[in-house]
């Protein structure tokens, strides 16, 4: 009988370090973990916030910059692992809702919360495969060129007045240079698998994403005129009167601008329906394929990580960012809402749309997305050139707009909570419900 | 049209090529010389009143006992609704026939199963190789005096 | 005698403008869409050579599936190979039942009674709409649309459960037998059905907007592949790929069997609405409207089903007189025929299976050049093979 023989693998280094203390204590921790879970979860609340105290209170304002950099830096990171943790588990609960099922149900008692941490303890685990003849380093090297340039980001992203790692002048152009490095990262990984389907995956990345970043800046740079700075704080700041100050409703253009940026912003992401590069039916999962354990959680990361920082540019600069809709009551908390509203968006259109062909997606970047943009930023930027006070007849024409903008913004508002009411209300009827009728004992 | 009607017209063409025929029965056919095989299909083809345009099958049946292997072309019209069979039969040893996948595009898979299962040799053909059965397999499965081999690239079977 | 001149418009040449300069050099690239790969419908393998997206020769080969089920039929006796005929395609289990059973009646002169015939209709009916959603479903999938699977999933499992009350299995059934149906239905079973087709009527709809319908979709399935009426006859195409081209070729109308000329239902053809007459789009189409249309035939069966025997009293131990038939059946992925020589024995002396998807999957190395690799992807899941019939 021919029986398989697992290959013992010998680990070294400070590997062997870390799966010894794994095998040992890992089948006494973990179940204690997991049976005094809110315990620990409030312990480590606590200590946090401790921690965060007892740093204010004894830390010298004077003290050396690297310690509050350090500790911004450990905050922003795991500010991302939880995005991404929380990303991952939302993605699968917003898909099994749209698809008429559940989702993850039973890791974690409520609504499988737990998830994502499972799924990342599995990957752990995994056995580290390297095809043969893969190009080792650079197979080795892709996930981080992906991962780290996607945190990097958030480094000049600010979350409200103040709450930013470095405030820069030149902020906006440092988070469009960090996300576009993660190409590299792709085209890396599709070359060093050593398989020509990762090589197809990262020869349409590359082509995809490096000219949807185009219709991206511009869109972003029609904005930039209007008010004049590069800087992301300030940028924020100028929209803290109300939802009427908000970029979007300034200008018929920078109205336009924010839509085709968020289509080029789902571009860039690589998510649907631009996920051509990662075709799961085609490519098994293009640039990806090779990877597995947990190199493939640092792409998985790296993907939610840019999926929230387009979001949270889109926030800052079209919606008004840490600014709540009635003057006054700014807070980071709006900024998360409002981009993990945007996020919710691009899960909404993955599930529901098919994937375009790439030359497709090149044919309307080209063709369609980029002469628009274009003429987006020349309309703004002619827009400033006339809306001052030394032409008041436009500048009334241009409030009467800006009303008449706020007031779309309301309806369309309206109409999104009205059609959630619709489907709230008809669940029972529509394409998506959860039919058990003909299930025995329904 | 019937089948009589059919083997008649078949009949009236041809008439030196039909071996037998059956137009009764469940199995409605006719029998025809291997060598004017190629001309009776464009003829089945071309005919105005037959048009039969679309090949179904074709069946390779090995009789050892009669030391021939069979062909049976099954053909319908889809213009004309009819339907019709043409056999043909092979000697045993050394069964070949022209390719009809100049005739019927569809004959080229089909031939090549037989070519594979059966081993009957189709002259002519484009592309005559294994289809189901990988390209380095001894023998012809569906042979009735087929034996079984015991060891394929170092698999054994235990019988 | 004329060779066939096979004309078919290429797809619009999306990559070269005109000539390519001559100090351009391009490889070309042999990719191995292998055995296992999520987009072809089963272990097919295609050997594609490609320059850079675009597709120029595409060789498949079979035979990863092959089980030998012609051999077998040899060696088992005629009532002993109906769940083999199940798990030919294995997603239309009743429509292959139907055909061998049919092919066994006609040779040995079988009559089945008109409940047993109703039966079978709404059965084999039930059944190409549980493929058809397949069919729909995983195209969608091909495409990139995940929802619409899961969607026609859900509605698949009510037609399972109704198999299930019925034969006992929610795949392979073996329900339709030599002499009639396996058992008669169980109680309340007709009004179960009947709450289905309520159900599942306005959902082909919804479907529509969500898929069919859809830009993208259409942009990545219309033009794409287009098969003209002569190439898909020439090449043996049955079913909806040649219904695709234009060609309103039935089996169910043309040589109706098992009471199919007392039903009312229309054949719906491609008529390229969203490009070319015969391009993908059209045989994605044919199978979403075939759907509405089973649909009218399984509500007049229920209306006929009036009280009866289920079986015709046939002998344990089948023996058909020496002789042949050749018997097709329309099957959702194209016409199932089976050739059946008898000896006078209680096995089949030679069983040829002619499968519909191994005649459709011939036009692939045809209809493959001047793709691009996507749109291999999209071809395949439009001709929609199941390679437990392309194999046998």
């Amino acid at each position: 009988m021919y029986t398989y023989e697992r290959p013992k693998v010998e680990y070294k280094g400070l590997s062997r370090i870390i799966v010894g203390l794994a095998t040992k204590w890992g089948p006494i921790g973990i179940p204690l973990l997991l049976r005094f879970a809110w315990g620990v979860f409030f312990a480590a609340l606590v200590f946090v916030v401790a921690f965060v105290w007892l740093v204010q209170r004894l830390i010298n304002p004077l003290l050396p910059w690297f310690v509050r950099d350090l500790v911004v830096v450990v905050g922003l990171l795991a500010f991302v692992c939880v995005v991404a943790i929380i990303g991952i588990w939302g993605e699968r609960k917003v898909s099994g809702r749209i698809q008429s099922r559940l989702g993850p149900m039973r890791t974690g008692a409520w609504h499988g919360w737990a998830q994502s941490l499972a799924d990342g303890l599995k990957f752990v685990q995994k056995e580290d495969l390297i095809p043969r003849d893969a190009d080792k380093p650079l197979f080795r090297l892709a996930p981080y060129v992906a991962l780290v340039p996607a945190f990097c980001a958030y480094l000049a992203i600010p979350f409200g007045v103040g709450w930013v790692f470095r405030d820069s002048d030149v902020g906006l152009l440092f988070v469009l240079a960090m996300l576009a490095i993660e190409v590299l990262g792709v085209i890396m990984a599709g070359w060093a698998s050593n398989s020509k389907w990762s090589l197809y995956g990262a020869m349409r990345e590359g082509c995809q994403l490096v000219s949807y970043e185009i219709p991206m800046g511009l869109s972003l740079l029609a904005a930039v005129v209007s008010v004049g700075t590069l800087s992301l704080t300030e940028l924020g700041r100028i929209q803290d009167g109300g939802w009427w100050s908000w970029l979007l409703f300034q200008n018929p253009f920078l109205f336009l601008a924010f839509f085709t940026y968020y289509i080029a912003s789902l571009a860039s992401c690589k998510r649907s329906p631009f996920d051509l590069p990662e075709g799961e039916s085609e490519l098994v999962a293009g640039f990806h394929t090779e990877y597995s354990g947990f190199r493939f959680v640092m792409f998985f990361f790296a993907e939610y990580a840019g999926m929230f920082a387009v979001s949270a540019l889109a926030t800052i600069i079209f919606l008004g960012g840490w600014n709540s809709p009635i003057p006054g009551l700014a807070s980071p908390l709006w900024f998360v809402l409002k981009s993990t509203f945007l996020v919710w968006v691009q899960m909404w259109v993955r599930w529901t749309l098919p994937r375009i062909r790439i030359d497709q997606v090149m044919h309307a970047c080209v063709k369609y997305l980029l002469p628009f943009t274009l003429l987006l930023f020349v309309g703004s930027s002619l827009w400033q050139l006339y809306d001052n006070p030394d032409h008041p007849l436009f500048e009334g024409f241009g409030a009467v707009l800006r009303f008449g903008l706020g007031c779309l913004g309301l309806l369309l508002l309206g109409l999104f909570f009205a059609g959630a009411a619709y489907g709230f209300y008809n669940r029972n009827r529509l394409v998506g419900q959860m039919v058990r009728k003909h299930l025995p004992g329904a | 049209m019937t089948p009589s009607d059919i083997i008649e017209l078949l009949k009236q063409n041809h008439a030196s090529s039909v071996v037998s025929a059956a137009a009764e029965g469940p199995y409605p056919h006719a029998v025809i010389k291997a060598e004017e095989l190629k001309t009776i299909a464009a003829f089945l083809k071309t005919q105005p009143r037959l048009r039969f345009d679309l090949l179904r099958c074709i069946s390779a049946i090995d009789w050892p006992a009669k030391n021939n292997i069979e062909l049976a072309y099954d053909l319908i019209s889809t213009s004309l609704g009819h339907a019709f069979a043409v056999k043909v039969v092979l000697d045993r040893a050394d069964p070949q026939v022209e390719s009809l996948s100049a005739v019927w595009p569809a004959a080229e898979w089909h031939e090549r199963e037989a070519f594979d299962l059966m081993g009957v040799v189709f002259l002519h053909h484009p592309d005559l190789r294994r289809i189901l059965m990988p390209e380095d397999w001894p023998g012809h499965p569906l042979r009735k005096d087929y034996q079984d081999i015991v060891e394929y690239r170092g698999l054994k079977f235990n019988p | 005698m004329k060779e066939i001149e096979l004309q078919y418009r290429h797809p619009p040449d999306l990559l070269h403008d005109g000539e390519i300069p001559s100090d351009i050099r391009t490889e070309e690239l042999v990719l191995n869409m292998g055995p296992q790969h999520p987009s072809t419908h089963g272990v097919l393998r295609v050997i594609l050579q490609t320059d850079g997206e675009l597709v120029l020769k595409a060789t498949p080969y079979l035979g990863y599936l092959h089980r030998c089920a012609e051999k077998i039929a040899e060696k088992v006796t005629y009532r002993q190979f109906t769940p083999y005929t199940d798990r030919l395609d294995y997603l239309a289990a009743m429509n292959n039942n139907l055909g061998f059973a049919l092919a066994v009646e006609k040779l040995g002169g079988i009559e089945t009674p008109p409940r047993a015939d109703y039966l079978r209709v709404i059965f084999a009916e039930l059944n190409r709409i549980a493929s058809h959603l397949m069919a729909t479903g995983s195209y969608g999938l091909d495409m990139g649309a995940f929802t619409p699977l899961i969607y026609c999933f859900r509605e698949r499992e009510w037609v399972m459960d109704l198999f299930e009350a019925a034969s006992g299995a929610r795949l392979t059934y073996s329900y339709i037998t030599i002499g009639g149906v396996r058992e008669d239905l169980p109680e309340g079973w007709v009004g179960r059905c009947r709450e289905f087709l309520d159900y599942f009527e306005p959902k082909i709809t919804e479907y529509n907007n969500l898929l069919s319908f859809n830009h993208i979709f259409i942009n990545r399935t219309g033009n794409v592949g287009i098969c003209p009426p002569e190439l898909a006859v020439a090449y043996g195409l049955t079913g909806p790929c040649v219904r695709g081209s234009g060609l309103p070729w039935d089996l169910r109308k043309a040589t109706p069997y098992c009471r199919y000329n007392e039903f009312d239902f229309d054949i719906p053809v491609g008529r390229g609405e969203n490009g070319a007459v015969g391009d993908c789009w059209d045989r994605y189409f044919v199978r979403v409207q075939e759907m509405v249309q089973s649909v009218r035939i399984i509500r007049q069966a229920l209306d006929k089903l009036a009280d009866g025997p289920v079986q015709v009293k046939v002998p344990r131990m089948v023996k058909l007189p020496a002789g042949e038939v050749y018997c097709e059946v329309e099957n959702p992925r194209g016409q199932l025929g089976f050739h059946l020589v008898s000896d006078g024995g209680t096995s089949p002396y030679r069983l040829k299976i002619r499968g519909p998807s191994f005649c459709n999957l011939s036009v692939l190395p045809v209809l493959a050049p001047n793709c691009l690799l996507a749109d291999i992807a999209a071809l395949l899941g439009s001709i929609d093979i199941v390679m437990g019939e392309v194999d046998r």
